[in-house]
């Protein structure tokens, strides 16, 4: 039965042989470290698993009925040593595998730059990071390099030895962003922002994708990753840069609407602030930003009138519909600063009308108060967008 | 105006709702509709509706609510199953550019639908139906504190199961993960009813477990034999008891982010939407503090049944009953403190992460120490490999790969690896299946003859055994080696050719499963059919230890005559060893509750509650919700809750066993 068995192993090592097992042969130093931590614990848990089996399978058959000639204790149910041994053994394991688990999620902190380039040679100050803002788009990734000002879709290139700072969010739904080869994922999450820090070490072309299940799109939004020599990085640049299309938040906002099995495309500029509108849920103008409406709250909030004074979100992948016995959709008529104010009032006076930053002057507009001229808040509510409001004012 | 008319009489329901566009869809119903019509036939042509509402759907005794649970989760099993094999050919065969033959659309549904399926009303009804029959038997009770509650808690049960089966054919079920993370949940990226039939089919089922678990909480710290004090309860008692303190405390925690969710969704408020200040995250915190202790509730209860297994089958008291009764109550506290494990990748600290790490580990040690109380329950024994301790080996020699596997996934910078992936689909399947199945199989095969009084075919539970567990083995070890290729979890179509040739395997380890699936119905049917051969008329046919085996097979409705009185762990085995005599006079009436009809109306209001509110019907809703209340009260003023089983009654059944255990000799 044994040979047998052993018989049977040499098609599952021809099949294993002939297959990649990215997760245990990486070619980051990340992913490898995090690769030596997943086989040492497996070492050290076999160390207990393997007698437990082994001893399943011979008391299994040693004390088996038809063996008379075993010793049968019919009532012996306690021995303190041995119940020292069964706590004591899996503990000390517990122990060590306690102590690796808490140096190794430190020094493997996804949000830890990175200290070694490969084992033996430290980041040094020549090693400028590159910087990458990943976000997660129904259903495609986007990646902006801001220090190239380009950005690319499913597709991300890195020069190899060189440690790879991402910024990474989600414009909708939760997704996870994973490329195996080159470290451990992070989830990818809307109006929030999470950091990994890698390098890859071997050039190569290697596959990224989500791992996490983010709607009917999820299993096309898989990327390209290219590790690249330098001068091949260089390269790969500059033919981004040759690219007839730009990012502005219009394009972002084109770009951003679901689709399935989007082909690579590049853009050979990005509006600078695009990342930060996208983390901040305010792509389009009209919206408050996050991060100025939580400094407002910072400093006491708007009160009872500023609970309505905001717009929710419109990423219409299905037609915004709102919950059934939810508000009517209700607008930001205008959050400025003194200093906006002034600007708006000058221009006003000199009558020169602009479409930025020019803002809305009139009252700031609570639940109970309605813009003057409309009938009611439903009536106001049919109204499309407020870049149509401005433009009337 | 007719169409406002149309809108208020059937909410947003119209013939588009019907999936007539989906030909599998269309096809299984045909097929689910001429099986009901068969069954519903048959029970009308053999007169047995007034039977089964008597003796059955409006019955208070345990033992009959433990059968219907048992049922309700085979029944449900096959549905569950279904998706299953039907994930397993799409992804064996969505390669090269095919798309498979599951758009998304059904796709997304499948794997949400097993899912919800396979814990809520698979796994818990099994586990519900094995404690609810077994635990009064043990401790020598004759029901449980709150009899009517337990009819309640089952038809609640049903009443979710109804609804999750609905959105098959009438709408669809939720395309979002079997936990629903919002904000795909949320109205905004789900808008149509799959998410509303999962709120409202767990919210339903989710009222029956809970007061299921304070139902039998009060009927083990209430109702144990004299003499029964904690520390001799049987250990399936035991670790029941701490599953259904997980479900009081957790059970809660389950309605409230569903409720949360449910306001989101229906009434616009903000709690986890992107914006406004709702944070998704939330949402994962609180269903991860119910979902881990979950799976805890699950398990325990089946390492109670190893533990009676084992011992009987051994024949020989359970090694180390003191430091297994503590390693359960460690277990049952610890699961409350690793639920962050389910997503050290969402951007915890490192110091957080590693804190939730090394919890989940903690638990392996009493987990450890379990397994080698069994192991030495063994030794020294005389083992007789008999179905449900062939069941046993199976789930240790399987349960330590998936434990090891489980630590394995508790170390952060491994988990960011592995999360999500395959491997993290072959490591639970691998304790829930060789954990939870393989013991709920092991416990059918136990307490069988004690439920009906006859054995389960051999034969045909040996076929169902090695499918099963060859069949585990061959579906679910590719998906580790997939796992480590960088495989993730709910893929639908592959563009990587080399990954095919696993994805056969582990279909054909699904169609081994399978087999195994059908033997055990064979083997079901095959024993009814040989009863008479199979027969036990002992009541004690595995030489028991605790006190389930001490009355009839199977039991009368009081199922004691007396009740019992404890002086040892192994009650019923220190009783045959102090040369017990079975009292054969001196029966007294016997005070016992009356069923009721009330549970089967309640859940049916409830069904049509949460139908109303999943398809925006509100007069529907509205009216349920009253008659639901008015129900309820209602059933207060029934004072024909209980009554008496005369002695003379009492003394005939006792007489009648009397002259059977005889005709044995």
């Amino acid at each position: 039965m044994k040979r047998f068995g052993a018989l049977l192993l040499f098609p599952l090592a021809g099949l294993l042989s002939g297959c990649d097992l990215v997760v245990l042969a990486p070619a980051g130093d990340v992913a490898a470290q995090q690769r030596d931590l997943l086989v040492v614990s497996t070492l050290l848990m076999l160390v207990i698993i393997v007698p437990v089996m082994a001893l399943t399978v011979f008391f299994a058959w040693r004390y088996r009925q038809s063996n008379a000639s075993a010793t049968y204790a019919p009532d012996w149910d306690h021995s303190t040593k041995l119940e020292l041994v069964i706590w004591a053994a899996p503990l000390l394991i517990i122990i060590c595998l306690g102590a690796l688990t808490w140096l190794g999620t430190h020094l493997l902190d996804p949000y830890r730059r990175i200290d070694r380039i490969e084992p033996g040679q430290p980041v040094t100050q020549l090693h400028k990071p590159l910087r990458v803002e990943v976000v997660a788009l129904d259903w495609k990734w986007l990646f902006i390099y801001p220090d190239y000002g380009i950005a690319s879709v499913n597709e991300l290139a890195a020069p190899v030895n060189q440690p790879i700072d991402f910024r990474i969010t989600s414009s909708a739904v939760m997704n996870s962003f994973y490329i195996p080869a080159l470290a451990g994922q992070i989830y990818a999450m809307p109006a929030m922002e999470t950091k990994l820090h890698a390098v890859i070490n071997r050039p190569g072309t290697y596959s990224g994708f989500s791992a996490n299940y983010s709607g009917a799109g999820f299993s096309g939004m898989r990327f390209a990753f290219h590790g690249l020599s330098d001068q091949a990085f260089e390269q790969w640049v500059a033919q981004a840069r040759t690219a007839s299309a730009a990012l502005s938040r219009e394009s972002y906002l084109e770009l951003e609407k679901p689709s399935e099995n989007e082909p690579v495309r590049h853009y050979a500029s990005v509006d600078p602030d695009l990342y930060g509108a996208i983390l901040n849920l305010c792509v389009e103008r009209s919206k408050m930003c996050m991060n100025e409406m939580m400094s407002i709250d910072a400093k006491g909030g708007l009160g009872l009138a500023g609970v309505r004074n905001t717009l929710p979100l419109q990423y219409d992948k299905l037609a915004r519909r709102g919950a059934v016995f939810g508000n009517d959709p209700f607008y930001v008529a205008s959050i400025c600063t003194a200093e906006e104010a002034a600007a708006a009032a000058r221009a006003a006076s000199n009558a020169t009308p602009t479409d930025w930053p020019a803002r809305n002057l009139s009252p700031l507009r609570g639940a109970g108060l309605l813009r003057p001229g409309t009938e009611s808040r439903r009536a106001e509510a049919d109204t499309p967008s407020l870049g149509l409001l401005r433009r009337e004012l | 105006m007719p169409d406002t008319l149309t809108k208020f009489i059937f909410g947003r329901l119209t013939l588009d709702a019907l999936p007539l566009h989906e030909p599998i869809v269309v096809a299984t119903f045909a097929a689910v509709a001429l099986g009901g019509i068969a069954l519903l036939g048959v029970i009308t042509y053999f007169k047995l509706w007034g039977y089964l509402w008597r003796e059955w759907f409006t019955s208070v005794d345990h033992k009959k609510i433990g059968i219907m649970y048992m049922v309700l989760g085979l029944v449900m099993l096959l549905r569950g199953f279904s998706d299953a094999i039907m994930m397993r050919l799409q992804q064996a065969i969505a390669f090269n550019g095919s798309e498979g033959y599951l758009n998304s659309h059904h796709y997304d549904q499948i794997f949400t639908a097993h899912g919800v399926i396979m814990i809520f009303f698979v796994a818990m009804p099994f586990v519900t139906g094995l404690m609810n029959f077994v635990v009064p038997l043990q401790i020598g009770a004759r029901d449980v504190s709150f009899p009517f509650l337990n009819n309640f808690s089952f038809w609640m049960t049903v009443g979710g199961a109804i609804l999750v089966m609905a959105s098959l054919f009438v709408g669809e079920f939720a395309r979002t993960g079997w936990l629903a993370y919002p904000p795909l949940s949320g109205i905004g990226y789900s808008p149509d009813v799959g998410v509303d039939y999962y709120i409202w089919a767990l919210q339903v089922a989710g009222v029956g477990t809970t007061l299921s678990g304070i139902n039998l909480i009060c009927t083990i710290i209430k109702m144990r034999a004299p003499g029964m004090t904690m520390m001799r309860m049987p250990v399936f008692t035991w670790t029941s008891l701490c599953t259904n303190v997980l479900i009081v405390a957790s059970f809660p925690v389950l309605t409230a982010v569903l409720s949360l969710l449910a306001l989101d969704r229906y009434v616009g408020t903000n709690f986890f939407t992107n914006d406004f200040g709702g944070n998704p995250m939330m949402y994962v915190n609180l269903i991860w503090i119910w979902g881990h202790p979950e799976v805890y509730i699950l398990i325990l209860p089946l390492f109670g049944v190893f533990s009676e297994v084992t011992s009987t089958f051994s024949g020989k008291r359970l090694f180390g009953y003191t430091s297994m009764v503590y390693a359960t109550v460690v277990i049952t506290i610890l699961s409350y403190l690793v639920w962050l494990h389910h997503f050290f990748t969402m951007g915890s600290g490192a110091s957080v992460n590693s804190f939730f790490g090394i919890t989940t580990m903690i638990i392996s040690i009493p987990t450890g120490a379990k397994i080698f109380n069994w192991l030495f329950t063994m030794y020294r024994g005389r083992i007789r490999f008999e179905l449900p301790m062939m069941w046993t080996m199976a789930f240790m020699l399987t349960f330590v790969v998936g434990g090891m596997t489980g630590v394995l996934l508790a170390v952060p910078p491994a988990d960011f690896v592995l999360h999500n992936s395959l491997f993290l689909i072959a490591h639970f399947h691998n304790v829930i299946i060789g954990g939870v199945l393989f013991g709920l199989f092991a416990g059918i095969a136990y307490w069988w003859p004690k439920a009906f009084g006859f054995k389960l075919d051999p034969f045909w539970g040996k076929v169902s055994f090695w499918c099963w567990v060859v069949g585990f083995w061959f579906a679910f070890m590719p998906l580790y080696i997939l796992g480590l290729m960088g495989v993730t979890r709910r893929m639908r179509v592959f563009d990587d050719p080399s990954l095919q040739i696993w994805f056969v395997i582990a279909a054909f380890g699904a169609v081994l499963i399978a087999f195994g699936i059908a033997a055990f119905l064979i083997q079901i049917f095959v024993s009814i059919r040989k009863r008479e051969a199979l027969t036990d008329p002992t009541g004690d046919p595995w030489d028991g230890r605790t006190l389930e085996w001490s009355t009839s097979s199977p039991p009368p409705a009081y199922n004691f005559a007396f009740t019992p009185v404890v002086r040892d762990n192994d009650a019923w085995w220190d009783m045959k060893k102090a040369g017990y005599i079975r009292p054969l006079s001196g029966f007294k009436p016997i005070h016992m509750p009356s069923n009721t009809g009330t549970g089967v109306i309640l859940a049916a209001f409830s069904v049509a509650l949460g139908f109303g509110l999943i398809w925006y019907i509100w007069w529907l809703a509205a009216l349920s919700f009253v008659c639901l209340i008015a129900t309820a009260i209602g059933h207060t003023f029934n004072y024909h809750r209980d009554f008496h089983i005369p002695a003379a009654e009492v003394t005939q059944t006792e007489a009648a066993r009397t002259t059977l255990l005889a005709a044995q000799g």
